[in-house]
């Protein structure tokens, strides 16, 4: 639990807000951050959310909320675009060695259900090694896959595929609470 | 008849398992789209005896041959005929009945109900054999499928599936149910309910026990799951993914995929979980192992040519050996118990259907007409496969007869049914 509040220390240190952390049940709004032309990254701190998790990483205003990479079909490569998406997460599990991910890859649901799954985890493979690459490190990092099942949009047809051609990440803090 | 005995008592202990693990609402119907050109035919007198369970056996009975789409049912007449009633051959044969069964069902001094029956050949005159089970009013399906296996194969030389059961899984309301039922849909029972999907479901060779993938651990782990006693256990939980269970023969082993060093791989784990060793390395993606029935083969869907195609490979190991060659997309074998055919899914005009191939010859046939076809699985007998379809959206399962002519579908109208796997003969 102790640790838990490091995180929340440092992200208050770097927006030079107040030092003093909220209590972790503070349901109240986020302390804002002041961004002036100094480069430091704006970043939200505030506790802990329902999950156990820091603010910053599921609250909607925070980089680090932004947890799906999407790909083409029949692509398993992270997009130049989602380098930036994959890039915020590595600097978060560097800064907090103990917090963990597990990436699950997913695949539209044409086809069949296991080579879908085998598709999904290249997916989630993609991501984890774009993660290590920056810095994170192997154990902080599961690539799983969930293939066709579990679609973010159960429609047919090529606008709900392309949603479901996705991998996700899902954290988990230290102490076990979390996304997993 | 001690034997047939002990069989039935044998189901009676699976299926109290299965009813302590909760009813299913939700029941299969089935509706025949397709029938076989030469049905023979054959008469099923009404049994003597108990009227209302003789009702029950001779139902289940006419209604298997019937779904079959190998038998052209004649009718009998209303008159009761029991296992010794004396047969006018001619008048049956005149009648148009190449065959004719008669029996009866009464109940014991105990309670227990006994199902008698005797089948003749009208044409030559003779009885070809009959059977007495003992069983109770919970089992007297069970009865009449055992006689319509008799039946089937005294008239067509190859043995009956009636008495088999299936597996599947319905999605309905959010919930995915693993669900066991008769071959013919009647009598399911849940064995598992999870909020996350089950998939890839896989009968041991005794029938008693699944193999599964459950994803309740937020990724796809390999379960085996005993049905009467619903005792469960993680068989592979390693770093990655963990699924597509194929069970080895003897029943000891399972073949399964793991991605734990890298890409799926193939590697085979004793039932309780240790001994993991590797079956076969690639570049690419290999999964959906299943063992060949004489155990020397394992035939599984890999890209390390660049698409999706069937290889196969020595159990033992060795060289991987390409197995289907037309088209891009070709995934999802299944081996026949006789070791002659091969069903697998194949992708035409972006459109998954089933085929199969006859293994001598390399030739291949597409089943069906279909947009959405996975997952087969072949009836014990090697003569019918089941598969998942699609219609107007909705998931449920077709039986399709190996040379495509006969086709049962059976669906649920609660929701969505997938997943299915025909388990062996009952022992």
């Amino acid at each position: 639990m102790k640790k838990l509040l490091i995180p929340s220390l440092l992200a208050a240190l770097l927006v030079g807000c107040s030092t003093t952390p909220l209590p972790e049940d503070s349901t109240g709004a986020p302390v804002e951050s002041r961004t002036g032309g100094t480069g430091v990254a704006p970043v939200v701190a505030g506790g802990l959310d329902a999950s156990g998790l820091p603010r910053e990483l599921t609250d909607k205003n925070s980089p680090l909320s932004q947890r799906s990479i999407y790909f083409d079909l029949d692509k398993y490569d992270v997009k130049s675009e989602y380098q930036g998406v994959v890039a915020n997460h590595a600097k978060y599990l560097v800064a907090n060695p103990s917090f963990k991910v597990l990436i699950q890859g997913n695949t539209d649901e044409r086809g069949s259900r296991e080579y879908n799954l085998s598709l999904g985890q290249k997916r989630a493979d993609a991501v984890k090694r774009s993660l290590t690459l920056l810095g994170a490190k192997e154990a902080q990092v599961e690539s799983v896959s969930l293939g066709e099942e579990k679609p973010k949009n159960a429609g047919s047809g090529e606008e709900a595929w392309s949603e479901n051609r996705r991998a996700d990440i899902l954290y988990r803090a230290p102490d076990g609470r979390g996304e997993f | 008849m001690s034997r047939n005995i002990s069989r039935i008592s044998r189901r009676v202990f699976l299926c109290f398992g299965l009813l302590t693990a909760g009813m299913a609402q939700a029941q299969l119907s089935i509706e025949i789209t397709g029938a076989g050109a030469n049905r023979i035919p054959v008469s099923i007198a009404n049994f003597a005896g108990d009227a209302a369970l003789s009702r029950i056996v001779v139902g289940t009975v006419r209604a298997d041959l019937e779904r079959s789409g190998l038998f052209k049912l004649i009718d009998p007449g209303s008159v009761g005929m029991d296992e010794n009633s004396p047969v006018d051959h001619a008048d049956w044969k005149g009648r148009g009945a190449d065959a004719l069964a008669a029996g009866s069902v009464v109940r014991g001094a105990d309670g227990r109900l006994e199902a008698r029956f005797r089948l003749y050949d009208t044409q030559k005159g003779v009885a070809l054999g009959g059977m007495v089970f003992v069983t109770d009013t919970a089992q007297l399906r069970l009865a009449g499928h055992r006689i319509a296996d008799f039946i089937y194969e005294k008239l067509t030389g190859e043995r009956g599936v009636f008495s088999t059961r299936i597996a599947y899984v319905v999605k309905s309301r959010g919930q995915f149910m693993l669900q066991i039922a008769d071959a013919d849909g009647q009598g399911a029972a849940t064995a598992l309910t999870s909020t996350e999907p089950i998939i890839s479901p896989v009968w041991s060779p005794d029938g008693s026990k699944l193999a599964y993938v459950s994803f309740e651990k937020k990724k796809p782990m390999v379960y085996v799951h005993s049905l009467s006693s619903g005792q469960r256990h993680i068989v592979a939980n390693f770093k990655g993914s963990n699924s597509a269970p194929a069970w080895a023969p003897d029943g000891r082993k399972l073949a399964v995929v793991l991605s734990k060093d890298g890409n799926s791989q193939l590697y085979s784990v004793n039932v309780d979980g240790s001994g993991v060793q590797r079956l076969a390395q690639s570049a690419g993606i290999d999964t959906e192992p299943r063992y060949s029935a004489d155990g020397a083969h394992i035939y599984f869907t890999s890209d390390r040519g660049g698409s999706p195609q069937i290889y196969r490979i020595e159990s033992s190991g060795g060289a991987a050996q390409r197995v289907t060659f037309e088209g891009s997309y070709n995934v999802s074998p299944r081996p026949s118990a006789d070791g002659k055919s091969l069903a697998f899914i194949s992708r035409r005009e972006g459109r998954f259907q089933l085929a199969v191939m006859d293994l001598s010859s390399r030739q291949v046939q597409v089943l069906t007409d279909s947009n959405k076809d996975e997952s087969p699985s072949f009836a014990p007998n090697s003569r019918m496969i089941l598969i998942a379809t699609e219609v107007g959206g909705r998931g449920l399962l077709s039986a399709v007869s190996i040379d495509g002519r006969i086709k049962q579908r059976l669906s649920i109208a609660a929701g969505d049914v997938r997943e299915p796997a025909w388990g062996p003969f009952l022992k």
